[in-house]
């Protein structure tokens, strides 16, 4: 009897404490979302808020750039704890975010000066990690200080989301598991141009590369001069300039009798700028060669750039990642937020960073956790749209976004002082989109 | 040859420049005995007043775009267009030479209220805490011209019938192809005509004289009963002048921007100690010298063979010359040698 007892027992009462025991040891983990992720760096607990770092260049060249981006950041955080008009929360799908911050904590910041040097923007990171206890880094408008800044974060189990980097190598060779980019790049760029340029300069070319001698230049001049000779145009030559040379009138000079009827200048910023500026005062525009007319292309360029060109950038073509003029629903939104508050439109470069806060703090909210390795995978091969430039993918091979890429030319009749980018093209994501091996890298662990 | 040619005049136009901003930093030095780090701010200063003579002589009417509505943007037409038409629009168009009206006066009093309010406190200190004063007052100075100003660059252009290319090939009866922009060529004969004129000023005049003799020996020409110190006073004001014209004319050419004078900074030193310290004939010829150096260091030939070279030239010179002659092309005996 009894041992039929304890048999029927065993058996029944095996199924029942067992389970009963499953239960209850995940109830806990049900109920408190994540209780199972071990401790990591600045893990904010009970704290009632939770702090981004931004660390953008406040002092420098891109001074105004940085300016711009942080003028972003703070809406994102206006918007994100459901102050002012929201945004973009009104707009992006899918939304998780609720308006009350980021899993019920307040979102504050701190700031620092990239200066737009590398071992500068290192510090200030570090600093932010280590004695502001940031959970993320966001900012910046330099590739070299990308890179930098993203090892150094990849390092520390700190989330990078950059700002503007342009460099292949940011998501190619040079990637990281704890480093996104929203902003598009170099090789985006060629593919984006490469049909305009046949369409407008026709394929029998010869260029002349002037390029930033420094990862972004690089690789621009890689991408465009791939681009540029699978349309049949020769590259006559690739010549490397120090960045902030200043007077590049030495470099411009040996253009002139190259043979060469387009320059294309692989510099951004005050470089762009000068190299411009200069190129045309030397008469490029309105050289021929040959019977061409010849052409000067800038690959990227921004509202910003095209207002200290002034009247050079003029007729010039190039891309863009986002432009205050586009008519989608998220650009809207945006344009709305940040004129109202600022009184000025935003740049490509606070887009960029309004949105990559967003992303972030919306990560956190879908992993229900801080813990990085799950807002990692909570951002890879995310989906999402409303955010300016159509249905956007934050591909996880290489954690580089895939959205529309803008051709533009500099406006030759602008109806404000704002009105410097013609929209030429909106060229569809599925034509710039390529294969994460062609650039090399490797993201490294989720778990440092 | 033709490419010779071009980098030769490429070479004396960026040589025109660093003598002008190296002809002022010699005069501080040589009659003050001041290492001036401000040297550079004051050539932006003086960017910038071609900067302020463009925005003053283009403020404008503005017609908001109504079709914009969350923030004002505006379409602006200049008062002295909308008065004048075309003339106003001429005199809009040639807003960098105007400027030198401007620049004249503004310098000639930021030159003196900087040597009277700050540099002569430090004539009897160490360089090295001179150099930390006037550092510190460039930073000050490029500060307020960015909080006024913003950090992108702005676009100031020479007057469009000079805005272009010289037929300079033509002119001399080679490749039709061969041009060199108008500007660059009035700012070699402007940087030539400027030197010259400060050369004249210090050799023909009794004031430049007496300058050159304290200069020589400040003591003992303080005992013939001379008042070298009022007369070193001006002289850096006259430095602040030359500087700033250096950059109003300068604008043009790279559109000036608040840190400019930072990069100026280390360039102009570099032509100072090559030329040698204090010597008004080093720094111009160190400054033509460089120039040339620098534009040939860049032809895509010389670099084939020696990669790189276009972007050490000249600290690479300045190595050497310091090497073999502490103190620099002409400098004088005895001046920063230890």
């Amino acid at each position: 009897m009894s041992d039929k007892k304890f048999s029927e027992l065993s058996r029944r009462g095996f199924i029942k404490v067992g389970t009963g025991a499953m239960a209850a040891a995940s109830m806990p983990m049900f109920f408190v979302k994540n209780a199972w992720a071990k401790n990591f760096r600045n893990d904010p607990k009970d704290a009632n808020s939770v702090k981004f770092g931004f660390n953008v260049p406040q002092t420098g060249a891109y001074a105004d750039e940085g300016a711009d981006e942080l003028r972003a950041y703070k809406l994102a955080v206006k918007h994100i704890n459901g102050e002012g008009d929201g945004g973009m929360l009104n707009t992006m799908k899918p939304l998780t975010l609720k308006g009350t911050g980021v899993l019920g904590k307040k979102v504050e910041y701190v700031t620092g000066d990239t200066q737009t040097k590398s071992d500068a923007a290192r510090a200030s990171a570090k600093r932010m990690i280590e004695k502001d206890g940031v959970l993320m880094v966001t900012g910046g408008s330099s590739s070299g200080v990308a890179i930098a800044v993203q090892g150094l974060c990849q390092e520390m189990g700190i989330i990078f989301m950059a700002g503007l980097t342009h460099s292949n190598d940011t998501t190619g060779k040079d990637k990281r598991r704890y480093g996104f980019r929203h902003f598009f790049n170099a090789y985006m760029s060629g593919r984006a141009l490469g049909p305009v340029l046949k369409k407008e300069y026709g394929t029998d070319r010869k260029a002349y590369h002037l390029t930033a001698d420094y990862t972004w230049g690089w690789t621009q001049e890689e991408s465009i001069k791939q681009t540029t000779e699978e349309l049949g145009w020769k590259t006559v030559a690739t010549v490397r300039t120090p960045v902030g040379a200043g007077d590049f009138s030495q470099y411009i000079t040996p253009v002139l009798n190259s043979g060469a009827d387009v320059l294309i200048l692989n510099h951004y910023g005050k470089d762009m700028i000068n190299s411009l500026t200069q190129a045309i005062q030397f008469g490029l525009k309105d050289k021929m060669v040959d019977g061409k007319q010849f052409e000067i292309v800038v690959p990227l360029f921004s509202r910003l750039m095209a207002q200290g060109a002034g009247d050079a950038i003029k007729g010039i073509l190039g891309t863009t990642n986002w432009n205050w003029q586009l008519q989608d629903e998220g650009s809207k939104a945006f344009v709305k937020s940040f004129g109202q508050e600022y009184g000025f439109p935003p740049s490509m470069a606070a887009q960029t960073c309004y949105v990559q806060a967003l992303l972030y703090a919306d990560a956190v909210e879908r992993a229900g956790t801080f813990y990085p390795p799950q807002v990692i995978k909570a951002l890879e091969d995310f989906n999402f749209d409303g955010m300016g430039n159509g249905p956007t993918y934050y591909r996880g091979a290489d954690h580089q976004c895939f959205k529309d890429v803008l051709v533009v030319r500099g406006n030759q009749n602008p109806t404000s002082q704002f009105d410097l980018l013609q929209v030429e093209q909106i060229v569809p994501r599925d034509q710039v989109e390529y294969d994460p091996k062609i650039f090399g890298g490797e993201l490294g662990p989720y778990e440092v | 040859m033709d490419a010779i040619l071009i980098q030769i005049l490429n070479g004396l136009d960026k040589g025109g420049a660093y003598a002008l901003i190296a002809l002022g930093l010699t005069l501080v030095f040589g009659t003050l005995g001041v290492v001036n780090f401000a040297h550079g701010a004051l050539f932006m200063l003086g960017a910038f007043c071609a900067v302020i003579t463009q925005k003053l002589l283009t403020v404008s009417k503005l017609v908001k775009d109504e079709s914009i509505t969350f923030f004002d943007a505006y379409k602006e037409t200049p008062y002295l267009e909308l008065w004048w038409g075309d003339f106003g629009k001429t005199i809009i168009d040639w807003s960098v030479p105007i400027s030198i009206l401007l620049t004249v006066p503004l310098m000639l009093l930021i030159g003196l209220s900087m040597e009277r309010g700050l540099i002569r406190y430090f004539y009897k200190r160490s360089h090295a805490e001179q150099i930390l004063v006037t550092f510190g007052l460039a930073i000050v100075l490029q500060e307020i011209v960015r909080s006024l100003f913003g950090a992108n660059p702005i676009p100031t252009p020479a007057p469009s019938i000079i805005a272009g290319s010289a037929p300079i090939g033509a002119f001399l009866g080679l490749d039709e192809a061969l041009v060199y922009p108008w500007w660059r060529l009035i700012y070699l004969l402007f940087s030539v005509f400027t030197v010259s004129a400060v050369f004249a000023f210090l050799q023909l005049t009794t004031f430049g004289m007496v300058v050159r003799a304290g200069m020589h020996d400040r003591e003992t020409v303080g005992l013939l009963g001379i008042n070298v110190e009022r007369r070193f006073t001006i002289v850096f004001g006259i430095a602040a002048v030359v500087t700033g014209l250096a950059g109003a004319m300068y604008a043009p050419i790279l559109s000036p921007d608040y840190h400019m004078g930072m990069d100026f900074l280390v360039l102009s030193f570099i032509v100072v100690v090559v030329g040698g310290m204090g010597s008004l004939r080093g720094a111009v010829a160190a400054g033509f010298l460089l120039g040339l150096l620098q534009s040939f260091a860049s032809m895509n030939e010389v670099k084939s063979i020696l990669p790189g070279i276009d972007q050490i030239i000249i600290y690479l010179v300045a190595v050497v010359i310091i090497l073999v002659r502490p103190r620099g092309l002409m400098g004088r005996k005895g001046v920063m040698e230890e």
